[in-house]
């Protein structure tokens, strides 16, 4: 396949984008759904077409496609530094690629049946696939810079898809607080970019990695510097400790949204970074450290959260943020394979978990309590089914998908020279025993027990297609989640370790990528230990699944009790441990209260009371204007303009010099 | 051609066209529409333009007693200038339809500010400079208060006057003591005889007052105390006009002053405006957090956007000026551009104030919505616009130079930035509440209005996926400028 | 400049010549009126101005916009006019000056071809139409 054809994959979803935009406002619905599906299945099969040509025997580890804008090949040129407007594939590029596009497909495929009867239909498919677009051109990039336009893209569409529903104030706010969130983490990745130019005089991948890969004398340093603030914009983009706040908020999206771009692609961008600089990364041990102990520290922060919420929707955030996580945790311990591997499979899962609970939510008519569920898996047979495989694999239960990856990062946790190697082991054990535990209490509330919903029978709009109350979707939705339901049971399969008799092909296809430098050199360790940590995970998932049996099929109840042993700490972890409030207080409200003294009171008289004072001159004329201007408001502005003065000859006259 | 007229063709273009519309005003009779004048001053202002790009290919031209110096440091400015003018003629040429008898002398006083300007940014001799500062900065301070009739208005003109009158004296004293203390006026002559001068305190006092001044006309922190009550009350085309053509023309000036003028007290002034770079974006970005009225939340906006503008002059030699004169483009590209939107939107009467006056507007208008929102996103700084490529370009230049500090500052309050952009953007698409509704009924976008649009979005997506033809010009211009290069064809002085 | 072997200072003898003859020449005629003239004084001539607007008063008080735009085109003119001084001054030597034996001359026509304009204007604006009911102030 000729490189030039890397162009088409991102390009196809930015047409669809650009039709429904602006045209899809007069289109009719059918036509909006195939404007924005055909391209991104073209995506897809693009993708497979791809994957065909790079897999052939003798095909090039890496391709790169340089694209030429007005007859010049940089795309900007800066004393003696320039990008180009490149893009490339490898082995991980394709894997993220593949995840993109085909679960991206699948989420499209599911949101024809999801958003059929909401307003501003076409606007939904326009925002997803201007998504589309960023997130394959993120993926896609060969340097930083186009990186990072599609990191930043993929929060704009991130933005404009959590505040879709822009007439609710709470998704406004939400889309808001992901937006500037995300800019926090934007300045770490701006400043590493900046320490890149400064010290490689260059953006590009290629030349950077092989740049540190030929000076082994370069450890820590300025490389550290470098590794933290691209863990700066990582913690942002991926929602971990401490930036992580925004991705539960972000669940006012629709469910397709939080599925696609809040689960499955997006989210992981920062793994994937991570992982693509790991050349980097291999050189700042201490880095790996921060990055291991982030990892380890939200998968049990968020994992604790996630067992206490009532929201189904919730529950599902709080585990991709504990997921996510475990993913930093792989990366930490530079098991970069074991990070995309489990990247790879909670993008079948956590696609398939979100879009079942969207089917429930569906069927319950926008009842996103699971309070307010239960004993639905008659009512909703393919979702529970589907759901089950779902919630099966991420707990970690073999042979599905999750077991593998989790499995593999616990291992290369347990056996890295870390020196808390172990310690980080046993966070993410109990973390899996917990994810077990609640992902087990959201099946059993939802699908088990008494029925606590109410049967709408006129409330919703899909009286129109025959049957009210509590319904199973369309086929046009749970054909994706069968879809990704098989792919949740087969996915792990490419990575069964050789301990268990597997030949774990996704090491062996992400080896040219993600190959140490000999840094980080694991332990040796029989298969027997690596078969008895297994053991210990799956019968850590199972006390966990058991939990769940008795305290929410068992006795109902118990858990209320036990809850009201403890009020304080209930209520703390339920509160989710008042982070948010925290920031407010700690951030928020002293930055407004600094500027309110500061500059309300001694620069600008009128910086609150401005427009209203302007009015009140407007209403009464010249008069008051003159008094105004007498009032001694320019008196004081021409002494500031003096005093500043004054600074300004002080420090030019007695300053300091550089 | 004498290579005097040379020279100075675009600003004669203005300056005639100017005349022609400001006498054609009272000749005309009271009733009859103004838009022919606009019409005229726009084919003035494209002329002037072309004219800027003709005199490209003639390299470096020395004028008026080596006074005027075309170079395509000079060209790079006038063709913003132009651009910057033309879009606010096209965008105000329906603005003054019905509510004002003398909107031909808004075109005129809007052609000979533009003819200052240009004189700025071409001057290589510091009266010169003076003289070019005055006519823009006279024509503004009428401008600002054109809305005859309105309170606010008026007192923004005072109020702009007073205080402008007042930095001007500073600029103008700082100008005399540069003399003291070299014996010249003239830029590259102050440059040599630095070296030599036997007051040194006396020409560093003299490069601060030339700071206060031109801090002044940029609205730098401390002297930007002016901006937010000018920018309220002045009519919406013109706070677009002076928010970007006149500091345009400033920043030049600096740029000439302290790269070509002060070259060898760089380790002084690089961290005088070091510290003004930093309290302008702090202030302009903490200060805009708390606005409710938009046009005075977006003159804080400007001022950290000076701030940024400024971390580019600490990236001496070479970075600095490409970085600044792309950042100076961007930035007029995106907020003229936000400013027409605000001009169509709230008319000649200006009646949708407030960031709640501006809530639903995505519902009634959304293509109106749209632009705003994405010059929005721009003043964010989003990639795929032009204000994210001048932020990366300025702030990889400061950390190129050694400015960390400057650098995380800098990106810190683009941080904070999107607190406020955000508000807006929010507020555009919500939901109205059911009160006023009629609001934006009003709204009519004529054709030049959405040309300008159109421009001016164009421009801000052009800068942002292919910047290379604007980098390359502003390199260019940087290679005109930096010291110690085309300086020294200069000394032919008579 | 040459160089005399007499003080920098010396050079600002003439500025203090004509300080004191200016002074000398103020305070003797004001001097001599005083000794001289008679002593008749009237509401009128007491005020400090012998027309327009009374100095005393209250502030308040409301006059025509007219006084301050004739006084300021005054001003401008008046001002205009002086710059033709400095250049009448150096006319013979401007060709020498600026090397070309008519730019003197030109630049100025186009000076006062500019002063002529805003004169044009100002009187077709009405301003210096006193009568004029609704002048476009």
């Amino acid at each position: 396949m000729p490189a030039d054809f890397l162009w088409l994959i991102p390009l196809l979803p930015f047409t669809g984008f650009l039709i429904n935009g602006t045209l899809g406002r007069r289109l009719p619905r059918p036509l909006v759904a195939a404007i924005a599906l055909i391209p991104t299945a073209l995506s897809a099969i693009l993708w497979i077409s791809l994957w065909f040509s790079m897999k052939a025997p003798g095909a090039p580890e890496s391709i790169q496609s340089v694209a030429s804008l007005f007859g010049n090949t940089s795309w900007i040129a800066i004393s003696g530094f320039h990008v180009d407007f490149a893009f490339s594939v490898d082995h991980l590029t394709l894997i993220m690629l593949g995840v993109v596009t085909c679960v991206g497909f699948l989420i499209h495929l599911y949101s024809v049946g999801y958003m059929a009867h909401e307003e501003g239909y076409w606007r939904f498919f326009a925002y997803l696939n201007l998504f589309m677009f960023f997130m394959l051109v993120l993926v896609l990039a060969a340097n930083f810079l186009l990186l990072f336009v599609g990191w930043e893209g993929v929060g704009l569409a991130s933005y404009l898809l959590i505040g879709f529903y822009f007439k609710k104030d709470s998704a406004a706010n939400a889309g808001k607080k992901a937006f500037v969130v995300n800019r926090i983490g934007d300045f770490g990745f701006l400043l590493a970019m900046f320490l890149l130019i400064a010290h490689f005089g260059s953006l590009d991948f290629t030349t950077i990695f092989t740049a540190v890969n030929q000076h082994p004398e370069w450890q820590g340093g300025f490389l550290t510097a470098i590794a933290l603030l691209l863990v700066v914009g990582a913690t942002g983009k991926s929602a971990q400790i401490p930036l992580y706040v925004w991705l539960p908020d972000a669940m006012e999206g629709p469910t397709p949204v939080s599925a696609l771009i809040h689960a499955a692609t997006m989210v992981t961008a920062g793994i994937y970074m991570v992982a693509r600089s790991h050349a980097i990364f291999d050189r700042s041990p201490y880095a790996l450290g921060v990055v291991a102990i982030i990892g380890a520290a939200t998968a049990l922060f968020a994992a604790c959260i996630g067992m206490v919420q009532h929201d189904i929707k919730r529950v599902l955030a709080y585990s991709t943020v504990s997921q996510l996580g475990y993913m930093f945790l792989a990366c930490g311990v530079g098991a970069y394979t074991a990070g995309v591997f489990h990247l790879l499979t909670h993008a079948f899962f956590k696609a398939l978990l979100f879009l079942a609970a969207g089917s429930v939510i569906h069927a319950l008519s926008g009842e996103q309590d699971m309070r307010k569920m239960g004993g639905l898996r008659k009512r909703i047979p393919v979702t529970f089914w589907t759901m089950t495989m779902g919630v099966f694999a991420i707990a970690g239960l073999p042979p599905l998908a999750g077991f593998f990856s989790k499995d593999e990062i616990l291992f290369r946790a347990f056996v890295s020279p870390n020196p808390i190697g172990k310690l980080l082991w046993l966070v993410g054990l109990i973390t899996a025993g917990m994810t077990s535990f609640y992902m087990f209490r959201l099946w059993f509330k939802t699908f088990f027990g008494a029925e606590r919903f109410e049967e709408h029978h006129d409330s919703h709009g899909h009286d129109a297609h025959g049957h009210g109350g509590v319904h199973e979707s369309p086929l046009v939705m749970t054909l994706p989640l069968m879809v990704l339901a098989l792919l949740s049971i087969i996915g792990g399969w490419v990575g069964v370790p050789e301990a268990l008799g597997g030949h774990d092909e996704i090491g062996a296809f992400l080896e040219p990528v993600l190959s140490s430098t000999g840094v980080t050199v694991t332990e040796v360790v029989s298969h027997g230990t690596e078969i008895g940590l297994a053991a210990i995970s799956v019968l850590v998932a199972l006390t966990g699944l058991f939990a769940a049996y008795v305290l929410y099929y068992k006795k109902p109840g118990t858990a209320a009790t036990y809850a009201q042993r403890f009020p304080a700490l209930y209520r703390l972890v339920e509160n989710k441990f008042y982070i948010d409030e925290l920031y407010q207080a700690v951030i928020i409200t002293p930055l407004l209260m600094f500027t309110r003294i500061v500059l309300g009171i001694a620069i600008d008289g009128g910086v609150v009371g401005g427009s209203a004072a302007a009015a009140t001159a407007t209403t009464r004329g010249l008069g008051s204007l003159v008094r105004r201007v007498q009032s001694g408001n320019i008196r004081s502005y021409a002494g500031w303009l003096a005093l500043g003065a004054a600074a300004v000859i002080a420090v030019m006259i007695f300053g300091y010099t550089h | 051609m004498s290579p005097n007229v040379l020279a100075l063709l675009p600003e004669i273009i203005l300056t005639i066209t100017g005349v022609l519309v400001m006498v054609a005003e009272p000749v005309l009779p009271a009733g009859q529409s103004r838009k022919p004048l606009g019409v005229l001053a726009i084919l003035g202002t494209l002329a002037a333009g072309f004219a800027s790009w003709y005199q490209l290919g003639f390299g470096t031209i020395h004028a008026y007693f080596n006074t005027i110096q075309v170079d395509s440091f000079s060209v790079f400015f006038h063709l913003l200038i132009a651009a910057i003018v033309l879009v606010t003629l096209l965008s105000s040429l329906d603005y003054f339809e019905g509510h004002a008898s003398h909107a031909g002398e808004y075109f005129a006083l809007t052609l000979f500010g533009a003819t200052g300007m240009m004189l700025m940014t071409c001057s290589v001799e510091l009266l010169m400079v003076f003289v070019g500062l005055e006519i823009s900065s006279i024509s503004t301070y009428i401008l600002a208060g054109f809305r005859k009739g309105q309170a606010s208005a008026t007192e923004s003109s005072i109020k702009y006057f007073l205080l402008g009158s007042f930095a001007t004296a500073f600029f103008l004293y700082g100008i005399a003591l540069a003399f003291g203390s070299t014996g010249s006026t003239r830029i590259d002559v102050i440059s040599q005889n630095l070296a030599s001068t036997a007051t040194p305190t006396l020409a560093l006092l003299s490069l601060a007052l030339i700071i206060i001044g031109i801090g002044f006309k940029v609205s730098a922190a401390p002297f930007h105390v002016w901006t937010p009550d000018v920018y309220q009350g002045a009519p919406a085309p013109v706070v677009g006009l002076m928010s970007t053509a006149p500091k345009a023309a400033a920043f030049a000036v600096l740029l000439r002053i302290l790269f070509s003028g002060f070259p060898s007290y760089e380790p002084r002034w690089a961290s005088l405006i070091w510290i003004i770079a930093a309290l302008s974006m702090t202030v302009g970005n903490l200060g805009a957090l708390l606005q409710r009225d938009v046009k005075r939340m977006l003159a804080y906006s400007s001022i950290a956007h000076a701030g940024y503008l400024l971390v580019a002059y600490t990236a001496f030699p070479a970075d600095g000026i490409a970085s600044a004169c792309f950042y100076t483009a961007a930035y007029a590209a995106m907020n003229v551009g936000a400013f027409t939107v605000i001009t169509q939107i709230g008319g000649y009467r200006e009646n949708v104030r407030t960031i709640e006056d501006y809530s639903g507007l995505a519902l009634k208008r959304p293509v109106l919505a749209a632009v705003l929102g994405f010059f929005l996103l721009s003043l964010i700084g989003i990639p795929f616009t032009g204000g994210f490529f001048g932020k990366f370009y300025v702030f990889s230049a400061a950390l190129h130079a050694g400015h960390v500090w400057l650098a995380v500052i800098g990106l810190l309050n683009s941080g904070i930035a999107c607190f406020y952009y955000l508000r807006l953007l929010a507020s555009l698409y919500s939901r109205r509440p059911a009160i006023e509704d009629n609001l934006f009924d009003g709204i009519t976008v004529t054709l030049p209005a959405a040309l300008a649009l159109t421009i001016t979005a164009a421009a801000t997506l052009l800068l942002g996926i292919a910047p290379n033809q604007v980098l390359s010009l502003a390199q260019r211009s940087a290679a005109a400028t930096a010291p110690g290069s085309a300086n020294s064809t200069t000394n032919a002085s008579r | 400049m040459a160089m005399h072997n007499y003080p920098y200072i010396w050079n600002y003898l003439p500025l203090v010549l004509q300080i004191l003859v200016a002074l000398g020449l103020a305070c003797g005629m004001v001097g001599a009126s005083f000794f001289i003239g008679k002593h008749k004084n009237s509401r009128t001539k007491a005020g400090a101005y012998e027309c327009g607007m009374d100095p005393v008063g209250d502030a308040r008080g409301r006059f025509s916009v007219r006084f301050y735009m004739v006084a300021m085109l005054f001003i401008l003119f008046d001002v205009e006019a002086v710059f033709m001084l400095p250049w009448a001054v150096i006319f013979r030597r401007l060709p020498q000056i600026t090397g070309s034996k008519m730019f003197g001359f030109y630049e100025m026509l186009v000076y006062l071809g500019f002063v002529a304009v805003g004169l044009f204007y100002v009187w077709k604006k009405g301003i210096l139409d006193w009568s004029a009911e609704k002048g476009d102030l």
